[in-house]
């Protein structure tokens, strides 16, 4: 048990399905912190895991929630949002998660990503931001940096990526975050604020894949690639520049954009009991 | 107070029919002619603290839906040919984590756009074979504004009997046809509520075979903590690619059906008894057929009709006993050809087998049929 864990009562163990392990992760792969960091805030925050519903799209980002004990939905990809829309209308009482990858949340989701920001339903959406297609072998991303050698960018990636944050809070989210993996205390503490928000949440979670987007692109190893995360961080105000080689740069961290907006769910039902209420006059 | 009778229009009618049966979750894009049943819903729905969202589109729409009968709610969409074409691969997802749910399509011409405001059955075998892999389904085709109804409360208590995703399907003449509509009381209507797990236990199987081949349900909240996933699983809901397990879970799916068939078919037999000549038709054809039978047996022609109002699993059985004596079997149907292959491949080459056939947005005439008939009688 490492030093962190041994000063808190969190045992991460508590909140996985043991029986599912040995993981699929790949060595390296920043998703397990993603994941610690998430059962983390579950556990500082005290949420019933019986009311806990993760919802999850495609890809190495898809298949991290089957680890958790709560209610987990590997549902299709580009759509945990979707699906995680309909389940939090229809029972306003669970805390629900959406894990998505850079793919689910800007490529094929990207339409229900803009409409989740502007409906502001309760949700909290962790987009594991690996910058590579992982689970398919490795082929390009929307936030594949440019010139990147991917399994489809044999010359180097000529497309500018998104800057995921500044999307979500153009299209109205009401909080906004990204951290990285290395800082797992503060990226547990970024969720925390997220899952407590009262609207909906985005936040970017930059994590690494090593073995073959790392690799192919000689970034180093998990713990290099990890350390140049924290290069030319910026602690306040979006990033910018997206279309520079490599990061994001400089790259913000933290909340990074929060607003009161009114909460979907409450609004649609304030709206039903008036209608319901004129009727009955 | 006994029943009510309303002019009603199709869609309407499918609208009510849905609140009646418990719908209390409705997610759906605009598209024509399928849109009425969005707009009464977004009326009626938060009456009976139910929730109607319009999503960003179809995709959305039907995994909205997915997502709240999985957290418990009686949920369904409505659709039309190009938003029936974008929901098929959460269709799929629906059914093979049996997720009960009713999705509506409002046939139209096409391919792609088609013509939007006319009517077309093109979508028949979209219907049964529209997602990827092998699956199950039921699909129910009324013929009126009152059959709009009733099926459309029986899909809801297939769907949820049988867990599976129950799509409705009728064409544009039905949905905008007002016709008289004998409304039940609400006591006089069955309804099927899906069967839930028992108790709060953690290890529950969320997939367990089950005498009758349906596994229970459990609710999120009630501490089974389950995992659901598209991916081919074990009966714990975890995902397997053992060759003979995974053969296992995805033949059970399709027993399911087959196995409870009694409980899922629904044909509408006329003057088939004695019939040396048979019409296959659903829908709007399907009426249209009645009057060719009457035509044609006024001629000294003995016809009859089959009309299948559960149009898969395909009513086979009644088909076959139907046509024992027919030298002839027609299926005139709005497309070029999709239900003819049903009927051939129920039939084999034992009886002769012509389609009849109209795309141009316009529906086939009864004397169409007369005349085709009299035709290839005449041959």
């Amino acid at each position: 048990m490492n030093e962190i864990a041994r000063i808190t009562d969190f045992d991460v163990k508590d909140y996985l399905r043991l029986h599912l392990m040995p993981h699929f992760m790949c060595p390296g792969c920043g998703h397990g912190i993603a994941l610690r960091s998430l059962l983390w805030a579950v556990h500082d925050l005290g949420i019933d895991r019986n009311r806990l519903a993760i919802v999850s799209g495609i890809g190495c980002s898809g298949r991290v929630g089957a680890y958790i004990d709560a209610n987990t939905y590997h549902t299709t990809h580009g759509r945990p949002l979707a699906f995680a829309t309909g389940l939090k209308l229809a029972r306003p009482d669970l805390t629900v998660v959406v894990i998505a990858g850079d793919g689910d949340c800007l490529a094929i989701g990207g339409n229900h990503l803009i409409h989740a920001c502007r409906r502001n339903l309760d949700l909290t959406c962790l987009m594991l931001n690996n910058e590579i297609y992982g689970m398919t072998g490795g082929q390009v991303s929307p936030t594949t940096a440019a010139t990147r050698v991917t399994s489809t960018t044999p010359s180097g990636n000529a497309e500018p990526t998104f800057d995921a944050c500044k999307l979500a809070d153009a299209a109205g989210a009401s909080f906004v975050g990204r951290e990285v993996t290395r800082q797992a205390p503060a990226l547990k503490n970024l969720i925390k604020s997220a899952i407590e928000h009262d609207g909906f949440s985005f936040v970017e979670v930059m994590t690494d894949c090593t073995e073959i987007y790392g690799r192919k692109n000689d970034l180093g190893e998990s713990p290099e690639m990890i350390l140049s995360q924290k290069c030319d961080m910026v602690p306040d105000g979006l990033g910018n520049a997206p279309d520079q080689p490599f990061r994001p740069n400089p790259m913000a961290t933290g909340i990074l954009a929060r607003h009161a907006r009114p909460e979907y769910g409450r609004t649609y039902r304030d709206r039903a009991a008036d209608l319901r209420a004129e009727k009955g006059r | 107070m006994s029943s009510s009778l309303q002019s009603l229009q199709g869609n309407k009618a499918c609208a009510l029919a849905a609140v009646a049966a418990g719908c209390r979750f409705f997610a759906g894009y605009p598209i024509t002619p399928s849109s009425e049943i969005a707009e009464k819903l977004s009326r009626e729905l938060p009456r009976v603290d139910g929730v109607f969202i319009q999503m960003e589109d179809e995709i959305a729409s039907i995994a909205a839906v997915i997502g709240a009968s999985l957290g418990g709610a009686k949920a369904m969409t409505a659709t039309s040919g190009p938003g029936f074409s974008l929901m098929q691969e959460n269709l799929g997802f629906a059914a093979m984590t049996e997720v009960p749910c009713v999705i509506v399509n409002v046939m139209r011409g096409g391919p792609s756009t088609g013509m939007p405001t006319k009517p077309a059955q093109g979508d028949l075998m979209q219907a049964r074979w529209g997602t990827h892999g092998d699956h199950p389904i039921i699909v129910v085709a009324p013929a009126s504004v009152q059959e709009v109804y009733t099926e459309t409360i029986r899909a809801f208590n297939l769907a949820e009997e049988f867990r599976v995703p129950v799509i409705v399907t009728y064409d544009q003449i039905i949905a905008h046809l007002v016709e008289s509509v004998e409304l039940p009381r609400r006591g006089e209507i069955k309804i099927v509520d899906r069967k839930w797990a028992d108790g709060t236990e953690h290890d529950f199987k969320p997939y367990a075979e089950t005498d009758d081949l349906i596994p229970l349900m459990a609710r999120p909240g009630d501490g089974h903590r389950l995992h659901v996933t598209g991916l081919t699983h074990l009966p714990d809901g975890f995902p397997t690619q053992k060759p003979d397990l995974a053969s296992k879970a995805l033949t059970r799916l399709l027993d399911k059906i087959e196995r409870h068939r009694a409980r899922i078919d629904k044909v509408e037999l006329i003057e088939t008894a004695d019939a040396e000549v048979v019409i296959v038709a659903v829908g709007i054809a399907a009426r249209a057929a009645r009057r060719a039978v009457e035509t044609l047996r006024s001629e000294g022609i003995k016809a009859g009709l089959v009309r299948p109002v559960t149009l898969w699993p395909f009513p086979e059985e009644a088909l076959r006993t139907a046509a024992a004596n027919a030298r002839l079997v027609l299926v005139p149907e709005m497309n070029l050809g999709q239900l003819v292959l049903e009927v051939e491949r129920v039939l084999g080459r034992g009886v002769r087998v012509a389609g009849l056939n109209r795309v141009d947005g316009e529906p086939i005439p009864p004397a169409a049929m007369v005349s085709k008939i009299r035709e290839l009688v005449a041959q």
